[in-house]
This record gives structure tokens, C-alpha cells and sequence, in this order.
């Protein structure tokens, strides 16, 4: 599918079904919605079945949520194209999100992106050949207030410059989780060197 | 609802209610540019392009007018400045990423006349990368660098075919329309109606033939000439594209019954009037060649026959016929008429058979198809035809579709229930097989095959015993309800489930929702009618009908969905052997009467022999002669093997056809006739419209018109006709036709379409009857109980599966026309067997591997098919492959009323043909 890039074909699964567990909460989604607006839990449910099969969407997930919701596939296509969320072919176990739109390139996304390929010698859309990291650029992640900004798997890293993006990636590839959030001095969104207002008051007990 | 006062361009105007701004200027004569907006029916507005935009006063952005209503007191500007530069800019914007004009895949597209008349030729702006070319497909060619993005292809496939293939992918400057997952077109689902390339206004999507590889427009069609279309009987309306007097592509007209649709076969499938193997000189069989040697290749029957000229041929045909009259009685020859022939044409050798060779036996293959629905209809509401056009179900809201698989052999038809879906509409269906519209379905009722009246009288057990049933209908319309709700009784659904394969509340939940229903309606094909217990099975469906007043109001009916084009029309012209002109009994003295005067000789007052009854009599050497015009008993008449023994003995056989079928290879006389472009007449479909075809091409060679071929047989064997043109034949018919009162030819050429009855010059005819009394002598629906009688052979330890036949979307019937059109073999170019992927796993067998399909009847060899939609135990098999042909398996059993004969089940094995057996052969 061209929606993300036009690489080479990917090897699809020929079958995919939800895990007990991940049926038992697709039902919950779907019960969410009145009766035959069951199209509603297409995302939630595309989200499901990403999570389940390695961060990825074969084919054969997407039939299988269409006829689930009673759905065209066509249909489902549509969504699963639309959002770049969705990764139509394999990713690796990390997937780095790097944002450039303006107030991340502003604050030194180029650098940040820089960073990631130096280090992992692939360039934007590739997967590492051990399969660890595959680097992409995204639209504004909203969390601008902590450009630059790159967003992994589930985890933002915040306030980044080439070297803390380089120590990140060597803590991922050791297997390691580091703290998520600003990775300079400051506390999640709060000015920079600490508050500069309401200073004089005092915490309750 | 009022209309809306507004203002449009300084002058007062009205709209209707839900009118547009574009509508009401369109109407009014105002051009306003438009690209992703159709006029055409079913084509919702978008707004996508902003090619029509219009200045409203008092409103700082343009708006889209074709999605935009006008308000009362509105002041809009079609043409001011402002909107014309914006609609401008549109257009160059647009141009820039367009192919150039003089490569362009449609120079005359609606796009580039639209940039023609806003005065865009080229544009200042940069041209982006552009997608390449995807020539997948046989039948179609897609260039999306001509692509706008307009979507209307997508509504074209997702809304008005409703076949979900198309799409628009991803987002912002990646957006792209695909076909599912962005599959080659070829390699897609895509079911080719063409209803998308119909709709595409930039040429960037194309019929196949018009382009060249590179895909520049080179082959413009020079004329164009409306018609119907010659496959099912929906009676689509096109248009014909000819260049050099060949049809080069195929446009959907907007008649009532397909408004703009067409299918694969009606859009693609034409070119077998183009084919090589054409018949185009009269032949007579060779001295000696003996009727068992056919194995004649139709491309070179030189083999087998030697040419002769026209007077020889119609002279030897006749001189056989007369003969075989005169020595041994009216009793020893018999005529096949055709339902793929016109209203004229049936009539004409209907006529022939009674006052030519002086007996009844003349029948066509209603007899194969609906004939027991007939003889229900008839006996239940008296009439045999439909009670509602199939574009009712638009006012339906619980429809049930059973034994038709109306996505593959009624297409457009199937476009309407499918829409009935999308509006709300309920949709019941059942079958044996899992089919396209189990998707749309609310309820899919896969019952054992064979099975039909267990399930029925379940629903009508329920409704009975419920008492849903519509009292004051069933009291008004109806006779014998007590009868038919004590005999129901005994079938409650808790009984019939182990039966039928449906459990009980499953048979409970439709029999009440079709009993409750403000608008029910009932379509059947060929699954209810090809059994032993057809009438059987088409009595249940009219109880179902009338007992809950399901008749005579809008949405409302009893639909059998015919297959021929003209199936419904040969019928009504007589070609049947019990009946005259008009379905009125040659039994009946005052009915017989009447037609001795018209036609001036006295008629034969026994009924005459039915098509498998006549196959049976020259098996038995009772009838000697036959005359076959456009049918092909050897491929489509059960137990094929026993009926080509049959022709093959016959004395004397004349075939009238376009190519040399299965039966014509048995012939004495090869007679070269006209396919449907090439003659003028008139076709009645299943909604009972009688519409006009019109001869677009010329004959090729020395091939004649079918009329003039039956009146000079007929002139030859001692009948004075004097026919001119099938105008003078339609006249003569409107005489012998009630049906057809205020119907004329003249009026067919003006409005293309009316439906009988109809009851004034001027109206168009109703398409929804007895509203007010059934054409019985009581003015009641009879209601008719239904027991189970089992099909006639069922599966033993040495058959053990079922056998059932049918057809597939790519091919008509026996083959003849769609297996010699280049783009529908192409998709489906070899005999399969489908089965279910569990009974392939079970039997050792791959799907594509040769198999082996065997009845008590014979046995033939073709490759299987994994059909996830045929439930284990059963084999299905189209029969259309001459090469495998599927009735050589049939059982020849007949229903008592109908006499149709048992396609749909008989008892199968089926074997994996090995390697070396393969190598062998």
C-alpha cells in the first residue's frame, strides 16, 4: 500500500484472529456502540490488533476487523492508510517516531534525526537489519511545549539534542528502559530552570 | 413540502424540495462546470473539486453548488467574476498534473471539454510525480495520471454497484484511489461492471479496447446506436460504440430497469458477434457423414458440411420438414424457438410450428428455467408473470432472495437489493451456497439442498399458528386459507429444522419479520424452480406472499428473476406448447377460435410436447423432424448424453443459429442467422417492460435475419406470409395480444420502454399489479399446500455428494456467445468444479487439480475450484464448458406441473484424475 511508502511487497500472514484475551476486548469495544454502528470501533480495534501481531497491520488483521464490524475492507483499507499510526509492514521492536514539523525543526529535530541515523545507519522509512529500530518521521505529536520531540513505541523523549538522543537509542539497544519525559533538567512541562511563578505557595500538608 | 423562492443570477426562481443550486440552474439552462458532481441517478454530490462554485450574496467564502440548497430569498451568481476565476484556477490547477491533450487517454473527456469551455489549456503550476500505468486488467486500463481525485469512481463502486473495490488510500499528497489493498485492477475483486469507468470524467479510467499500450485514445468510435442488452433478463438499456462497423465499447443508457448499469457481459462482452467462428454461409451436412461423427471444430466445419446457397439450403430445410408432415402427421416434428431472439421472432415461429406443421410442439427454455414457477403462478394468481418490477425492493423493507444468486446472474438487479440494504431495508437470504450478497444480508438461511419446502412450510407453520398472518387480505383475496393453515400445521419448525438445516428460531425470526413487514418482497431464480418439487417450492412462496398481503403495494410482490433477455417475451409470444399468445390455453375452444380466424387455418387442439419430452420422442423415433432456432438442447438439456442420442437420430434437423453450437453439429441444414446487434426488435424483461432493440451492424457475410428465415420456411412449406420488417410481425402480435394493448412499435422507438399492462397510449405502463383482484376466474390468489416430496435421486454409498449446476458472471448459459468474447473467457477461460475447501482436503485434492465428476448419467473431467461458499457434500458446476459439459451428469427427472427438469440435484462422486492418467491422455 502506498499510503506509507512504496517499498518492496510484504511477506503477509495468511491468517490472523484475536487472542482470547484481545476478543474479550474487542466485544467490549464494539459494545460500546449502538446496533449497526459497529463501523465505530474500527480504530480501537485496528489498534488492538497492531498491538497483538509485533506493531504491525497484515492484511489478513484487517479482513479480520472488517468482517468482525461487518465492514467492506475497502473500508478498512481507507482508515489503515489514512493514519500513519499504522504500520502496514514490519517494524522493528522499537519504532522511532521522529517529529519535524515546526516548533520541533525550530528547536533541532534535524539534529535529533541526524542523530538516530548516524547511530543506527539507516536513513528515514528503514528498519536496522537486526530488526531493533525503524526510524520515521511524523506530523506534530502535539507535545510541542518539549520540542524536539521523538516518540517511542508508546513513550515520548522529550527536549532532545544528538547526544541525549544517541545515549537513548544505546540504553534501548542494551535492553534497557530509560525515564521517559524531558531528558534536561525540568519537571514534565514546566519552564525550563524550574517555576518562575506561585512561588510563594506553600504546599498543603 | 413547498418550493424555495431564491434568486439566481437577478431572476426570481423556484426549487423543488432537496434541489440543488446546480439542479435548479441545470434545469433552467444555466451551464455551471462540473467534475466530481453526475447528474447521472445514484451519483450523490460531493463537493470534492470545487469546480462548480457560485458567489452567494452575503457569504465570504464560494460554494460548491452542487451540494449546496438554495435557502429562500438566496441571491446567487453563477457566472460573476469572482466565481469564474476561482472556477478557473480549479482547472489549471488541475491541468498541470494532466497528461498532455494530444496523449491524452480521452481527449474528448468530460474534463478536458469542461477546461475547453473555462478556457484552460495549460497552467503555470509545477507537475507532481505521477502514478504509473496498471494494465492488469483485459477489459480495462487505468492511467491515474489522469486521475483528479474526483472519487466518483469510488461512488460509482462503492454506491451505486455497491462492490466495495475501489477506495481512496492514504492522505493529503499520497492520496490515492485503489483497488482493495492496492492491488493490480486485475489481480483485485473487481467484478469489471465498468460502472467506474463509466463514471471517471478524466479518461483515467478506460474501456481497454479504446486505448493502445501506451494508452493514447485510438480507437474513437465514429457512430453510436441505442438497444437493450442480450444476456439476462434485467434488459439493461446501452448504447452501443461502433467504429468501422465493429462495436468497440459499450455504454449503460438510462432505461428504467438498469439506469446506466451494465455488468461485465453487457459491457464487455460483445465481441462474439465479431468472432471468426460467425456462421456466415448456409450449409448442408455432407453425403455420408453420419449424425454420431461431431466432432466438428466450429471455426472449420468444412469437415463435416459443404456450403450451398440460400435457396438450396431453405429448400432442402423445408423439403425435409414437409416431408416427414406429410407422411407421418403433425405429430412427428417439432420446433425449439429461442428466448434469445425477439418478441417478433417468437411469434413468428410459434405460428409456424401451429399453422405449418399442424401441432403444438413447439417450446423453448422457459421450460428449463422458470417453468414450474409458471405453472404456480398461473394456477395461484393467474398470471405468470412478475407482480413488481425488481426496482421495488427500493420501497421494501424486508426482502427475502431465495435460490438466486442474483450478484452473478442477475448483476444489476442486484445492485437494487443491495442499495435496499444500504438504505435500512432488511435481506433475507437463502441458498445452499454461501453467495455476494450474504454480506448485505441480515439473515443467511443456508439450507440443505433440495430442502426448500420443509423451510417454507416452517415460516408458514409460524405465521399460521402465530396467526401474522394479514386477515383481512387473506379474507378479501384469497381462497382455500383453511385448507393450506391445517396442512401447515404439521410442519412446525421445531420438526423441519433436522430437515431443512435451519434451526428453528432462525426459521421463527423471518417467517415473522417477512409476516410484519410494512413491505415485503419475494425474489426467486433457478434454485426454487429446477427441482422435481419446483411448483412444489414456487406454491410455498406465493402462500407466503398472499397470506400476509405481501402483493400489490409498492415494495410488495412475487418476483421470479427471469435469465433470458427475452425469456419473459417468447413466453408471452406463445413459444410454449400448451398455450397460445398470451398464455391462453390451446385447449379451449373459444381461445382456439380466435386464432383460427387470425391465422386462417385450423388449429391442433392437444397440447404439445415440452422441450425434454420432444428430446425424449426423437430418442423413441416419435418425432422425426426438428427445427432449431437459437437453442442448444445438446448442452443445455439434462442427461446431455441421452438428448444428443436423441438429435442424433433424428431424420431431419435444421439449426438457425450465429455459430455452430453442440446441437447444430448434429444438423442436416446449417442456417446463418442474425445475432441481437444486428436485427431490429422488441424484448420483454423480467419487470414485464417490452423495450427496442435496434440493428446496429451490418450481417456479416451471407447470414440473414431470423424473420426472413422463418417466413421463407414457411413460405416453403405451403404458408402465404408476407412480412416486411418485424414492425408488420409486432403489429399482427398486438392483435393476438391483449398484453400488449396500447403498446405500438412506433411508440417502442419513441420512449425505448413500456411496461405491460398498460392501460392508456400515453402512460408508461403498471409496474405493480393486482392490487385490487387476481386474473382468476374467482378474482382470488389460490392458495396451494405444499408436501415434501425428496429430490429424485439422492446421494448413496456410490454417489455420495450432491451435484448442483448453475452459472458464473463471466458466462452466459451454454457458452456459445460468452465463450467466443475475448474479455469474459479471458477471466473465466476453463471448466471448474467448485467444492468446498474441506471435501478438497478430505478427497486428496488441490485446487487446479483435474477431478473427475461422475453420476449415474455419465461422467466429465475439469478442474477444481476451493468455493468457501459451498457447504461440504456438494459440487457445483457452471454449465457452460462445452468441454466438460455439466449436463452430461443431470438427471432428466421432471417436476409434474412444470416439467423442469431436476438441475439442481442429483447424486455426484467425485475422483482425482492422477498424473498419469493426465499424461495418457
Amino acid at each position: 500500500m502506498s499510503g506509507h511508502d512504496n517499498g518492496a511487497p510484504v511477506a503477509q500472514p495468511t491468517h490472523f484472529e484475536f487472542t482470547p484475551e484481545n476478543l474479550e476486548r474487542a466485544k467490549k469495544i464494539i459494545a460500546k456502540y449502538p446496533p449497526g454502528r459497529q463501523a465505530s470501533a474500527v480504530l480501537p480495534l485496528l489498534h488492538l490488533a497492531q498491538a497483538q501481531h509485533d506493531n504491525w497491520l497484515p492484511r489478513a488483521a484487517m479482513d479480520y476487523v472488517a468482517r468482525m464490524l461487518d465492514m467492506a475492507p475497502i473500508r478498512v483499507y481507507e482508515v489503515a492508510t489514512f493514519y500513519t499510526m499504522f504500520n502496514l509492514k514490519p517494524v522493528g521492536k522499537y519504532l522511532l517516531q521522529a517529529c519535524t514539523t515546526t516548533p520541533c525543526w525550530l528547536r533541532g529535530s534535524d539534529e535529533v534525526v541526524a542523530a538516530c541515523e548516524r547511530k543506527l545507519g539507516i536513513r528515514m522509512g528503514e528498519t536496522t537489519p537486526d530488526g531493533m529500530f525503524t526510524l520515521t518521521e511524523v506530523e506534530c505529536l502535539g507535545a510541542c511545549v518539549n520540542a524536539p520531540v521523538l516518540w517511542v513505541n508508546d513513550d515520548f523523549y522529550e527536549d532532545l539534542d544528538g547526544p541525549s538522543t544517541e545515549r537513548i537509542l544505546d540504553a534501548l539497544r542494551r535492553g534497557e528502559k530509560p525515564p521517559i519525559g524531558p531528558q534536561i533538567d525540568r519537571q514534565t512541562s514546566a519552564p525550563v530552570g524550574g517555576k518562575t511563578t506561585l512561588l510563594n505557595v506553600k504546599r498543603e500538608a | 413540502m413547498s418550493t424555495i423562492k431564491f434568486i439566481l443570477d437577478g431572476r426570481e426562481v423556484e426549487a423543488a424540495p432537496g434541489e440543488t443550486i446546480w439542479q435548479v440552474a441545470n434545469r433552467l439552462g444555466i451551464e455551471i462546470p462540473h467534475l466530481c458532481y453526475s447528474p447521472k441517478p445514484g451519483y450523490r454530490p460531493d463537493g470534492n473539486c470545487r469546480a462548480c462554485m457560485v458567489e452567494i450574496e452575503g457569504e465570504r467564502v464560494l460554494a460548491a453548488s452542487c451540494i449546496r440548497k438554495p435557502a429562500p430569498g438566496m441571491k446567487v451568481q453563477t457566472a460573476s467574476e469572482r466565481a469564474k476565476t476561482a472556477r478557473k484556477l480549479v482547472f489549471e490547477l488541475l491541468v498541470a498534473d494532466q497528461p498532455p491533450r494530444e496523449r491524452a487517454h480521452d481527449p474528448d473527456s468530460r474534463f478536458w471539454q469542461w477546461a475547453d469551455r473555462v478556457e484552460v489549456a495549460a497552467s503555470r503550476f509545477p507537475k507532481d510525480v505521477r502514478p504509473k500505468p496498471d494494465r492488469s486488467h483485459p477489459a480495462m486500463a487505468v492511467h491515474l495520471d489522469a486521475c483528479i481525485q474526483c472519487t466518483l469512481c469510488v461512488r460509482a463502486c462503492r454506491e451505486v454497484q455497491v462492490n466495495d473495490v475501489i477506495g481512496m488510500a492514504a492522505r493529503g499528497h499520497q492520496e490515492k484511489i485503489v483497488f482493495d489493498f492496492d492491488d493490480p485492477m486485475g489481480a483485485s475483486t473487481c467484478v469489471a461492471c465498468g460502472e467506474c469507468v463509466q463514471a471517471c470524467p478524466t479518461g483515467a479510467l478506460m474501456p481497454a479496447t479504446l486505448v493502445d499500450e501506451a494508452g493514447a485514445y485510438t480507437n474513437a468510435p465514429d457512430r453510436e446506436v441505442d438497444s437493450v442488452c442480450p444476456y439476462c433478463g434485467v434488459g439493461c438499456q446501452l448504447t452501443y460504440r461502433i467504429r468501422n462497423d465493429r462495436i468497440v465499447a459499450v455504454a449503460g443508457k438510462n432505461g428504467p430497469s438498469n439506469r446506466n448499469r451494465l455488468c461485465v457481459k453487457g459491457r464487455f462482452g460483445f465481441d462474439y458477434v465479431h468472432h471468426p467462428d460467425r456462421l456466415t454461409k448456409p450449409m448442408i451436412r455432407k453425403e455420408g457423414v453420419p449424425k454420431s461423427d461431431v466432432a466438428i471444430d466450429p471455426a472449420n466445419p468444412w469437415t463435416h458440411f459443404r456450403e450451398a446457397t440460400w435457396e438450396e439450403a431453405l429448400d432442402r430445410a423445408a423439403e425435409g420438414l414437409r416431408r416427414i408432415r406429410d407422411r407421418d402427421g403433425p405429430g412427428a416434428l417439432a420446433g425449439f424457438g429461442s428466448a434469445k431472439g425477439s418478441n417478433e421472432e417468437a411469434y413468428l415461429f410459434q405460428k409456424l410450428v401451429r399453422t405449418g406443421f399442424g401441432s403444438n410442439n413447439v417450446d423453448h427454455c422457459t421450460r428449463l428455467c422458470h417453468a414450474s414457477s409458471v405453472a404456480a403462478l398461473m394456477e395461484g394468481i393467474g398470471s405468470g408473470a412478475v407482480t413488481a418490477p425488481f426496482m421495488a425492493a427500493e420501497q421494501s423493507d424486508v426482502i427475502i432472495v431465495i435460490g438466486a444468486n442474483p450478484t452473478e446472474n442477475h448483476p444489476v438487479a442486484a445492485t437494487f437489493f443491495k442499495q435496499a440494504t444500504k438504505r435500512g431495508a432488511e435481506l433475507i437470504v437463502m441458498d445452499p451456497r454461501g453467495q455476494a450478497l450474504k454480506r448485505h444480508a441480515t439473515h443467511m438461511l443456508q439450507f440443505k439442498p433440495g430442502r426448500d419446502v420443509p423451510m417454507l412450510n416452517a415460516m408458514l407453520n409460524v405465521i399460521c399458528e402465530e396467526e401474522l398472518y394479514d386477515r383481512q387480505y387473506v379474507q378479501a383475496h384469497t381462497e382455500d386459507f383453511e385448507k393450506l393453515k391445517a396442512h401447515v400445521k404439521d410442519f412446525p419448525p421445531e420438526k423441519m429444522a433436522p430437515l431443512c438445516g435451519i434451526d428453528a428460531e432462525t426459521l421463527r425470526t423471518v417467517a415473522r419479520k417477512f409476516a410484519r413487514a410494512e413491505a415485503g418482497i419475494i425474489f426467486w431464480g433457478m434454485g426454487v424452480s429446477q427441482h422435481t418439487h419446483g411448483t412444489d417450492n414456487a406454491r410455498c412462496l406465493i402462500a407466503l406472499a398472499l397470506i400476509t398481503g405481501q402483493t400489490g403495494r409498492p415494495g410488495t410482490g412475487l418476483h421470479p428473476l427471469r435469465g433470458q433477455n427475452n425469456v419473459q417475451g417468447a413466453s408471452d409470444a406463445g413459444l410454449i406448447p400448451m398455450v397460445y399468445p398470451d398464455y391462453r390455453s390451446v385447449e379451449d375452444p373459444a381461445t382456439r377460435a380466435f386464432f383460427e380466424e387470425l391465422w386462417g387455418t385450423k388449429l391442433d387442439p392437444k397440447k404439445g410436447l415440452t422441450v425434454v419430452e420432444i428430446v425424449n420422442a426423437a430418442y423413441d423415433g416419435r418425432i422425426k423432424g426438428l427445427y432449431v432456432m437459437g437453442e442448444n438442447p445438446a448442452m443445455s438439456d439434462p442427461d446431455a448424453g441421452h438428448a444428443r442420442a436423441g438429435l442424433a437420430k433424428l431424420e431431419h434437423l435444421v439449426v438457425q443459429d450465429i455459430f455452430l453450437t453442440e446441437t447444430a453439429k448434429y444438423a442436416d441444414v446449417v442456417l446463418p442467422a442474425s445475432a441481437w446487434p444486428e436485427k431490429d426488435g422488441t424484448v420483454t424483461n423480467t419487470n414485464r417492460q417490452v423495450q427496442m432493440g435496434r440493428r446496429a451492424l451490418p450481417l456479416p457475410g451471407d447470414a440473414r435475419q431470423d424473420w426472413w428465415i422463418i417466413q421463407e420456411i414457411a413460405r416453403r412449406i405451403g404458408l402465404d406470409w408476407n412480412y416486411t420488417h418485424p414492425r408488420d410481425v409486432f403489429a399482427e402480435m398486438t392483435k393476438a395480444m391483449p398484453s400488449l394493448a396500447n403498446i405500438t412499435w412506433e411508440r417502442l422507438l419513441r420512449e425505448d420502454s413500456v411496461t405491460y399492462p398498460c392501460p392508456a397510449p400515453d402512460h408508461p405502463g403498471e409496474a405493480i399489479v393486482f392490487a385490487e383482484r387476481f386474473p382468476t376466474p374467482s378474482g382470488r390468489g389460490k392458495l396451494v399446500p405444499a408436501s415434501i416430496v425428496p429430490p429424485a435421486e439422492e446421494p448413496d454409498e456410490e454417489y455420495p455428494m450432491v451435484l448442483t449446476t448453475g452459472r458464473q458472471l463471466e458466462h452466459w448459459h451454454t457458452g456459445a456467445m460468452t465463450r467466443r468474447a475475448e474479455v469474459l473467457d479471458l477471466l473465466e477461460p476453463e471448466a471448474v468444479a467448485m467444492l468446498s475447501p474441506l471435501d478438497l482436503r478430505r478427497l486428496g485434492i488441490a485446487p487446479g487439480e483435474k477431478i473427475r465428476v461422475a453420476t449415474r448419467r455419465g461422467r466429465i473431467e475439469l478442474s477444481a475450484r476451493s468455493d468457501g461458499a459451498v457447504p461440504s457434500g456438494l459440487i457445483f458446476i457452471p454449465f457452460c464448458y462445452a468441454e466438460a459439459a455439466a449436463n452430461i451428469l443431470t438427471n432428466p427427472q421432471l417436476d409434474p406441473y412444470g416439467k423442469i427438469p431436476e438441475f439442481k440435484y442429483c447424486a455426484a462422486k467425485v475422483e482425482k484424475v492422477e498424473a498419469e492418467a493426465l499424461a495418457a491422455q
